[in-house]
């Protein structure tokens, strides 16, 4: 009797739990930086998906988006982040239900 | 029977990493201190970084590392101690009933994206690429970055550059 490798549909699978979590996280928390965190979580999840497909597809373009994507998330941070401490300076707070006009 | 517990390595191996993901991933979105939140963010990278590994992708495996547990949480963690937060307000009864249906919508998400991979085995063409028969996988990944993506590449470059100059400016303080 021999044991079945892990199959894809179980990455897959952790991959949209992941997402969901994310999801949540970024629905219901309101602390801006956490907020952030949740959605580098769901491109993290997203990622898993990307390289599991093309480990058992057997082609490498999945791991290039997956680095592609690696690359947006970092653009992403350094001026996501850097809009955070500015909007601090300004209104003493990250709270995102206190943020919410577009001109102060 | 060698093949066999090779195998079982792999599934306990999966099966821990997935659950420490999934578990840190909750303590992320729970926890009331964001600093909390930052750090077991840091593990739900590294438990996918294993996950990399078991896929044989050490590239991604050493970009993970890297670039998320290295660059972005300690960004993030840089500009929680830059910026004086006091602990989350509790939110009040309009805000909860905002959360259970947004809680309620993303699991119906979840059902949703179970049932689209569980209906039907992942199909495509099947390239030549065999990742188990190679020692490592960054060659492979350079080669193909540098010819059949190399557009990409440079756009991404340009992102970047980009992304650090936004950066600098936004954060200059204003005289």
């Amino acid at each position: 009797m021999t044991i079945p490798n892990v199959p894809p549909e179980c990455y897959l699978v952790l991959s949209g739990i992941l997402f969901t979590i994310g999801v949540i996280g970024a629905l219901t928390r309101r602390n801006a930086i956490v907020v952030f965190m949740c959605i580098e979580l769901m491109l993290n999840a997203v990622n898993i998906s990307f390289v599991a497909l093309s480990r058992f597809l057997q082609s490498l373009d999945g791991v290039l988006f997956a680095f592609f994507v690696i690359a947006v998330a970092a653009a992403e941070a350094a001026v996501g982040l850097a809009i955070f401490v500015m909007i601090y300076r300004s209104k003493e707070t990250i709270n995102v239900d206190e943020i919410n006009i577009l001109k102060w | 029977m060698a093949e066999n517990i090779a195998t079982i390595f792999q599934w306990l191996v999966f099966l821990g990493a997935a659950f420490g993901s999934i578990i840190a991933s909750l303590l992320v979105i729970t926890r009331k201190n964001p600093i909390h939140s930052a750090l077991f963010l840091v593990l739900t990278f590294l438990c996918v970084s294993v996950l990399y590994v078991l896929l044989y992708q050490q590239f991604m495996f050493i970009i993970q590392i890297f670039v998320y547990a290295g660059a972005i949480a300690m960004l993030i963690v840089f500009v929680l101690m830059l910026l004086d937060l006091e602990v989350e307000v509790r939110s009040g009864l309009k805000l909860f009933y905002s959360k259970a249906i947004g809680g309620v919508l993303a699991v119906l998400f979840l059902f949703g994206i179970i049932y689209s991979v569980v209906a039907k085995s992942p199909t495509g063409k099947v390239g030549s690429y065999a990742p188990d028969k190679l020692s490592g996988n960054v060659k492979a990944v350079g080669q193909m970055l540098f010819t059949q993506y190399l557009f990409p590449f440079e756009i991404v470059s340009v992102l970047l550059a980009a992304a650090i100059i936004g950066a600098v400016i936004l954060s200059k303080k204003r005289t």
